[in-house]
C-alpha cells in the first residue's frame, strides 16, 4: 500500500499536501463566512496578468511581481467592494474578466501563450524541497497571522460598526485580510492552478460549513476535510495515473456533497 | 436628573455634526448633550439621518464638527469613551458556524475565537450573559437566534466591558410584547449604571415614558427636550402626524 511513497518526488508532494492544505483551508473558513468566493477567484484568475507583467518586464523571479500584482489587484477589488458604489458582484465580475484578458492579451504577444499553460492547472507534484520551506513558512506566518488577527477578521465581518465601536481598527483587519489572500493565492497557484486554487480553498470550509456548530469545529473540521482529501486525492492520482489537483478537487466535492445530506436541521 | 458623583465620563458633547456624502447633506449641523443615567431618544421619519449620525458619532463616516466626552467639571477625557453599539442588523446567516460564545469572545477578549475557550473567559461571560438572562444562548449558533435573543445577547455584548455610553440603534425590531418589556426593563437598570444611553426609537410610547430627552431629527435637529414638550411641538405634530398618543 505503501510503496507510491517510495518515490521522492511523491514524498516531496505529500508534504506539499500536508502544508498547502491546511494552509487554503484555514484562510478558506473566512473566506466562506465573508462570502467573497467570487473575490478570491477573480483574484486567482488575476495570476495571468501578474505573470505577463512579470514575464514583460523580464524579471527572473516572476512570482514575486505575481504576488506584488495580487496584493495591489485585492486592494483595488476591497476597496470598491467597500464603497458599495456599485454591485460588488458585478465590479468583481469586471476586475475578473480585466484579469484574464489582460494577461492572455499580454502573454499571447510573446507568442508563446501554450508555455504558460501549466498556470491554469497546476501541478503539485513539481514542487521541490527548498519550496516546501516556503510553503512552511507561509503556514507558520498564516497561522501566527491567524492567532493574532482572527477576532478582528471574524469582528468586522460580522459588524463593521460593533467592531469598530470596540476599538478594532476595522479597516486595518480588512485590508490585512484580503492581502493575506492575495499572498497565498498567488504563491500557491504555481501548484494548484488558476483554475483550481479558489476550488481548494473553499471547498474545506463549505463542507465543514454544512456540520460545524462553532468557528472551533469549523476549523478543525475544514483542516480535517481538507488534509483528508489531499492525501487520498493524491494516492489516487497516483494509482490511477490522473493529475492531482483535480483529483484532491473531485474528492473534496464528495465531502462537501457527502456532509450536505448530513446538513444540521 | 441625578448627579452620579463617581462616574468617570459624565456628559457626551455632539457639537455642530454635519455629514455630507455624494453631494448631499445628509445631518446638519447637529449638536446635542446626553448625560450619564439618563436615556436620549432620537426620533424621526425614515431617512432623517439618525442612523447617519450615530455613525459619524462612532467616527465610523466622515463627517465635520466635534465629539467629545467630558467629565463633571466639564473638562474633556483625554482617554478613549469606551462604546457599546446595538446595531439594528449584523451580517449573519443561518449557515454561519459561529455559536453566541464565539461572537461574545472575539468582540470581548483577546482570546483566539477559533480556539478552544479557556474556563475563566467562559465563566466571566457566562455571568455577565445571566443578567441579560442570555447565558443559555452561549452555546446556539448566532445566525439562529430569535429577535428578542439577538436583542438580549446584542446588549450584553455591548455593555461588556462597562461603556462610557451605549448606543442602540432602532434594537426592537421583530420582538414580541414580553420580550420588549424585558428589553425596556434592563435599559432601566442600566440608566442607573453611570453610562450615557443614545437610542433610535420608532417605538414612541416607550420614548414618551422611558427618556429623559428626546431629539426629534429630519437631517437637522427640529425639537429637542423633555419628552412632553417635544411632543406638543409643531414640528413633532408635522413629522407624525396623529403620532405619539397612547
Amino acid at each position: 500500500m505503501s510503496d507510491w511513497l517510495q518515490y521522492e518526488f511523491m514524498r516531496t508532494a505529500l508534504w506539499a499536501v500536508l502544508l498547502l492544505v491546511p494552509l487554503l483551508s484555514l484562510l478558506g473558513t473566512l473566506v466562506v463566512n465573508n462570502k467573497m468566493s467570487f473575490f478570491s477567484d477573480a483574484l486567482g484568475h488575476s495570476a495571468l496578468t501578474g505573470v505577463a507583467i512579470g514575464v514583460i518586464a523580464g524579471v527572473s523571479e516572476y512570482r514575486l511581481v505575481m504576488v506584488l500584482f495580487g496584493v495591489v489587484f485585492a486592494l483595488c477589488m476591497n476597496r470598491i467592494r467597500r464603497s458599495r458604489l456599485a454591485s460588488t458582484d458585478t465590479v468583481i465580475g469586471v476586475f475578473s474578466s480585466v484579469g484574464v484578458a489582460l494577461g492572455l492579451t499580454l502573454l499571447s504577444a510573446r507568442g508563446n501563450l501554450a508555455n504558460y499553460q501549466s498556470l491554469l492547472v497546476g501541478d503539485i507534484l513539481s514542487v521541490s524541497t527548498s519550496e516546501l520551506w516556503v510553503l512552511a513558512a507561509a503556514l507558520a506566518v498564516t497561522a501566527l497571522v491567524w492567532v493574532v488577527c482572527f477576532n478582528g477578521f471574524f469582528a468586522v465581518s460580522i459588524s463593521p460598526s460593533v467592531a469598530k465601536s470596540k476599538g478594532f481598527p476595522t479597516a486595518l483587519y480588512d485590508n490585512l485580510f484580503v492581502v493575506l489572500v492575495a499572498v497565498i493565492v498567488m504563491l500557491a497557484i504555481r501548484w494548484v492552478g488558476l483554475l483550481l486554487i479558489n476550488a481548494m480553498l473553499i471547498l474545506p470550509a463549505a463542507a465543514s460549513r454544512n456540520v460545524a456548530r462553532s468557528m472551533r469545529s469549523y476549523h478543525l473540521l475544514s483542516l480535517i476535510f481538507g488534509l483528508f482529501a489531499g492525501v487520498l486525492g493524491l494516492w489516487l492520482s497516483y494509482y490511477n495515473g490522473v493529475a492531482t489537483g483535480p483529483t484532491i478537487i473531485l474528492v473534496l466535492a464528495a465531502v462537501f456533497f457527502g456532509t450536505f445530506a448530513l446538513r444540521k436541521k | 436628573m441625578s448627579h452620579h458623583s463617581h462616574c468617570g465620563l459624565h456628559c457626551l458633547k455632539i457639537e455642530h455634526i454635519t455629514v455630507r456624502a455624494s453631494g448631499q447633506t445628509l445631518v446638519e449641523d447637529v449638536s446635542l448633550h446626553a448625560h450619564c443615567g439618563e436615556i436620549t431618544a432620537l426620533i424621526g421619519r425614515n431617512g432623517a439621518g439618525k442612523s447617519t449620525l450615530f455613525k459619524a458619532i462612532l467616527g465610523e463616516i466622515p463627517h465635520t464638527g466635534e465629539v467629545v466626552f467630558t467629565g463633571h467639571n466639564g473638562i474633556p477625557s483625554k482617554r478613549r469613551p469606551k462604546i457599546g453599539y446595538v446595531p439594528q442588523s449584523l451580517n449573519i446567516d443561518d449557515g454561519n458556524p459561529a455559536s453566541v460564545l464565539d461572537m461574545a469572545v472575539a468582540y470581548t477578549s483577546r482570546w483566539p475565537a477559533f480556539l478552544p475557550v479557556p474556563h475563566r473567559i467562559r465563566a466571566r461571560l457566562k455571568k455577565h450573559f445571566a443578567r441579560f438572562d442570555a447565558a443559555d444562548l452561549l452555546d446556539k449558533q448566532a445566525g439562529r437566534l430569535s429577535g428578542g435573543e439577538w436583542q438580549r445577547v446584542l446588549l450584553a455584548i455591548a455593555t461588556h466591558p462597562h461603556p462610557d455610553m451605549l448606543v442602540l440603534d432602532e434594537p426592537v425590531s421583530g420582538v414580541d410584547t414580553a420580550g420588549l418589556a424585558k428589553f425596556y426593563d434592563l435599559l432601566e437598570q442600566l440608566r442607573g449604571e453611570d453610562m450615557v444611553i443614545l437610542i433610535i426609537s420608532h417605538d414612541l410610547s416607550f420614548v414618551r415614558t422611558h427618556a429623559d430627552r428626546v431629539v426629534l431629527l429630519d437631517g437637522k435637529v427640529l425639537a429637542k427636550g423633555a419628552p412632553t414638550d417635544v411632543f406638543a411641538s409643531e414640528a413633532f405634530l408635522k413629522a407624525f402626524p396623529g403620532g405619539g398618543e397612547r
